[in-house]
């Protein structure tokens, strides 16, 4: 891994049925300088990618629950020893309900306060930059992403929401309070190994100012290409 | 089980007489069925005429009208040629097409507002999807009673909920629409929903069944009794003895949605283009496999033979006729031919899409439907597919007079600067004209990155290539108040605010969609309105050199005799050949200057102001001026284009005033919002002296081809010549900047009270 030059690395994007930001999550691969590469949910290969994200959407319609069908994914046999074995794993929105449904990261996501879909540009403070994904921020760095999810509030049981907080592992928060609920305003958090990260709102629909509310979210793609991030 | 009614059974028995009346056909509609077929029709075949002569799929009372669109087209070279039906087919440049309609799904949406509203996304979504192209964006034009009536509390949020539920999991970006509340909606609100795609141009499909020996694919979801209404009564009505037709009977006429099926036929029809195994598609919209087969047949001038026993079913109680007309969503189908069916079956197994032969292209020339070895269906499909014609009595009303003389002029004005303050935030605050972002949060506005401008700026600018940065803008607008007042002018002034709307986003209109509401057409006032809004639009796109692509008709919004005011929605589609060039509808940095284009004379009638504060409607609606409105626009996308501008935002209802709120508080750029303390305000003095106007006309009147433009720094004399080069009048009015909306002299309202004002309202209704 140390070996290789950033602009080689291959970041997997898992499309399930019902993946709707795979597209998007790709051209910020592309545009932080990392090179993307498809994964289909029916295929147990992670095509020795250096990273996978999972991308947003309604993967198997959220029937049964948010990412509870997804977790059962050929891809997924794969995706879950490879990421308990340090591989860095991004699951933005959808995906991060699947990860926390393949018990990759603790708690729940559940639905909104207000019971509706609240899509709305909002503000996020990096609260560890020690991951994979976030190195390229500085610690209490405070950016603008795109919030798009109907069951985007973080839970978890109190002990589990005080380990996060004691062992550093809340990614981001919400800055200016949480739009949707969210326990602790958590707006991302990781595993305990730091590798594995789970977020709401979207970084990928954050990295350029003529589609999105300006660049924030795009060191997520470019911290990863650095050698220290992904070895 | 029931036996079934034969082509036999009617050749046996060619005299006797079938329910017709029960499903909505004519004595002489059935005489003439019966003419074409030389007996009686089967219960299947009845079935299928019932449906294919229905208003909504045959256009009976409007096609003599409808007409006029292609009689009185444009030369234009947008459309790509060749396509004969299929002419909603855009070239946008660079090999690009962009396909773009809208359709209604009133009926539904009040009766279930929640299926109602999401199906009518999922139909206008496959719609588009059998064009050959990926449909990237939606938009929805809403109209409901008024906004604190208990029924609308029931039926807006469940229709909002339902276009979010429904677009959202189907991850098509939602870039604009509408949302307007009025008393006449009451019972009979009116859920427009608009589709966009794009394509190449060498991918275009047409839906016609050609080549006998080609299979025909149905794909999708199972067969279910959703959407049954004429069967359920032909059931009871022919073998009303069992207890299974009442049972039927009761189940919703309003089919249920599955998004995600529809997203994965999204996914499968556009691997299987791609892969040039489809010779023809049809989605299945009303009516179901009755249309889809009779449609495909009578395009493709072939016959088709089609085996029921074939379709997939959930409910194995289904009757040949209810089969023929269910209509579950998320179904498509297609024509392939034999030696690319095995591939097609892989492609749509990969996308665990079902999908099952059901039938074969013939040479015969009739549409064959067979069940359990029995022919239930003989029929020519073209004589089917075509439909009566109708040329409905047309009358204009007398009230119409009465309506016209009752001119707002004789309404109490604003005088001082308080009153025309506290005017200008009654409007800002009234459920029409405030905030719509209760509603447009609940929509996902930037799934597939490509989304440029949304609500709440002038049109939705989607990016339609990554690489040379073109770009497509799109608005929908229409005014029934303008339109009761004066059905022609207010058709043409909707046509006239969709276009100004695309331009002020910098974009080059070219090309327009209409879905036209109206009441009954059986009562001649009625229909009157619908010819006259008819001709305006037709008249208008000629006007404007711009060229009606499709549309969609949807009359009986009425109950009792109390019709909706006409309500005919245009879209109109432009093309920006750099989407970075594009204009924000909304005030950002300080310091810009601020001028009103366009000339502003003293125009009430139908007016937000006479709406909100008086409650009143009568008059006239404001002068339409089309050659105007095309310097404005020439003006508005040259000046894009030369980068004169940072912004502009058209005026329309609540004339200036509103406009001016409106551009406070959208800001300019999504990078740098307005903050909690709110947007950029603006510092205005009015023109005064001899030939001017009094504040009040200034503020509140709707003089039509009027824009905002808000200039860049250092451009004002350009930008003076510019206008003068295509006489378009040109008053400054100031320069943003500063906490408040100040009129010299008059008023200032800090931003932060206009944002409550403006924001508060939908929330404390809908929660």
């Amino acid at each position: 891994m140390l070996s290789r030059t950033p602009l080689t690395l291959k970041v997997g994007i898992v499309t399930f049925p019902g993946s709707l930001d795979d597209a998007d999550a790709s051209r910020a691969v592309a545009r932080a300088g990392g090179t993307p590469i498809p994964l289909w949910h029916g295929d147990r290969d992670l095509r020795g990618v250096d990273a996978v994200i999972l991308p947003g959407g309604f993967s198997y319609g959220d029937y049964l629950r948010c990412g509870a069908i997804a977790r059962f994914a050929p891809v997924m046999a794969e995706l879950i020893p490879a990421a308990n074995a340090g591989l860095p794993v991004l699951g933005i929105c959808n995906g991060f309900q699947v990860l926390c449904e393949a018990h990759l990261l603790p708690g729940a996501l559940t639905r909104n306060t207000g019971l509706h879909f609240v899509n709305r540009d909002v503000r996020i403070r990096i609260e560890n930059n020690r991951t994979g994904w976030t190195s390229g921020y500085a610690p209490g760095e405070v950016i603008t992403v795109v919030l798009k999810s109907g069951v985007g509030a973080y839970a978890a049981d109190q002990q589990t929401l005080a380990d996060l907080d004691t062992s550093g592992l809340v990614v981001a928060r919400y800055a200016d309070g949480s739009p949707n609920g969210s326990a602790g305003d958590i707006a991302g958090i990781a595993g305990a190994a730091g590798n594995v990260v789970g977020l709401m709102p979207h970084p990928e629909h954050a990295i350029d100012p003529l589609t999105g509310p300006g660049t924030g979210g795009l060191k997520f793609f470019s911290s990863i290409l650095t050698p220290a991030a992904a070895a | 089980m029931s036996r079934p009614d034969t082509v036999a059974d009617a050749a046996a028995t060619p005299g006797l007489r079938q329910p017709h009346a029960a499903l909505g056909l004519t004595d002489a509609e059935y005489a003439s069925i019966v003419t074409q077929l030389g007996r009686r029709p089967t219960d299947s075949e009845l079935a299928i005429y019932s449906v294919m002569w229905s208003e909504h799929c045959s256009y009976k009372s409007s096609r003599v009208h409808l007409r006029q669109f292609a009689d009185k087209a444009p030369p234009t070279t947008a459309l790509l040629a060749g396509i004969g039906d299929n002419a909603g087919v855009v070239d946008v440049g660079q090999g690009y097409a962009v396909t773009f309609k809208i359709e209604s799904h009133n009926h539904p949406s009040y009766v279930e507002p929640f299926q109602g509203a999401a199906t009518g996304v999922g139909g206008i979504v496959r719609d588009i999807l059998a064009m050959g192209a990926r449909p990237v964006a939606v938009m929805d034009a809403l109209r409901f009673g008024p906004a604190d009536a208990p029924d609308t509390r029931r039926v807006l949020p469940g229709v909002v909920g339902g276009i979010s539920f429904y677009g959202n999991c189907l991850g098509l970006p939602n870039i604009g629409g509408e949302l307007v509340f009025d008393p006449c909606y009451s019972g009979n609100p009116l859920v427009n929903a608009l589709c966009l795609g794009v394509m190449r141009h060498a991918d275009l499909k047409l839906a016609q069944a050609s080549g006998p020996g080609n299979k025909v694919v149905l794909f999708g979801s199972p067969t279910g009794p959703d959407g049954i209404g004429g069967a359920s009564v032909l059931a009871s009505a022919s073998f009303g003895t069992g207890d299974a037709s009442g049972e039927r009977a009761k189940r919703p006429s309003v089919q249920v949605g599955d998004p995600f099926m529809e997203k994965l036929l999204i996914e499968c029809c556009l691997e299987l283009y791609a892969a040039g195994v489809v010779v023809a598609i049809q989605d299945l919209g009303a009516a179901g496999i009755a249309c889809a087969t009779t449609e495909l047949a009578a395009a493709g001038q072939a016959g088709m033979a089609v085996s029921l026993d074939a379709v997939p079913l959930r409910d194995r109680g289904l009757t040949p006729p209810e089969i023929l007309m269910s209509e579950s969503q998320e179904r498509m189908m297609a024509v392939t031919e034999p030696a690319d069916l095995d591939q097609f079956i892989k492609i749509c197994a990969k996308w665990d899409v079902p999908a099952t032969v059901i039938g074969e292209v013939t040479p015969t020339g009739r549409l064959e439907v067979s069940w359990h070895g029995d022919l239930v269906v003989d029929i020519p499909p073209a004589g089917a597919a075509d439909g009566p014609l109708y040329e409905r009595p047309m009358r204009r009303p007398a009230s119409q007079d009465v309506l016209r003389g009752d001119d707002p002029a004789t309404l109490p004005r604003p005088g001082t600067g308080a009153e025309l303050r506290a005017d200008l935030l009654a409007i800002a605050g009234s459920a029409s004209g405030a905030d719509k972002a209760w509603v447009t949060e609940q929509y996902d506005r930037d799934v597939r990155g490509n989304t440029v401008l949304g609500t709440p700026h002038d049109a939705g600018v989607l990016r339609v290539d990554e690489e040379s940065f073109l770009g497509v803008a799109i608005a929908t607008d229409g005014n029934g108040r303008y339109c009761l007042l004066d059905p022609y002018s207010g058709t043409q002034l909707a046509l006239a605010e969709a276009y100004r709307n695309v331009a002020a986003s910098g974009g080059r209109p070219l090309a327009v969609t209409n879905c036209l509401n109206f009441g009954s057409p059986e009562d001649p006032a009625v229909m009157w309105q619908f010819a006259e809004s008819v001709r305006g639009l037709a008249d208008g796109c000629l006007a404007l050199g711009i060229p009606v692509t499709g549309g969609n008709v949807s009359f009986y919004n009425q109950t009792g005799a109390e019709a909706i005011q006409p309500t005919p929605v245009v879209g109109v589609l432009g093309v920006l050949e750099d989407v970075r060039k594009r204009l924000p509808s909304g005030f950002g940095a300080e310091g810009e200057p601020v001028v009103l284009l366009g000339d502003t004379a003293g125009e009430f009638g139908g007016s937000l102001w006479a709406h909100v504060v008086h409650g009143h409607l009568g008059g006239r609606p404001p002068a339409v001026d089309l050659q105007a409105d095309q310097r404005l626009a020439a003006v508005l996308t040259a000046g894009a284009d030369a980068g004169l501008l940072a912004a502009a935002h058209d005026l329309s209802d609540g004339g200036l005033a509103l406009a001016l709120a409106e551009c406070c508080l959208t800001g300019a750029n999504r990078a740098a919002p307005p903050g909690a303390e709110g947007g950029t305000g603006c510092v205005l003095t009015l023109p005064a002296g001899p030939a001017a106007a009094d504040p009040f006309t200034w503020l509140f009147s709707e003089s039509a081809g009027r824009a905002l433009a808000v200039l860049r720094p250092g451009a004002e004399a350009e930008f003076a010549a510019l206008c003068a080069e295509h006489g378009v009048p040109a008053t400054a009015l100031g320069a943003t900047g500063g906490q408040a909306l100040e009129v010299t002299g008059l008023f200032a309202i800090p931003v932060t009270e206009l944002s409550a004002v403006h924001r508060r309202t939908l929330p404390a209704l809908f929660g």
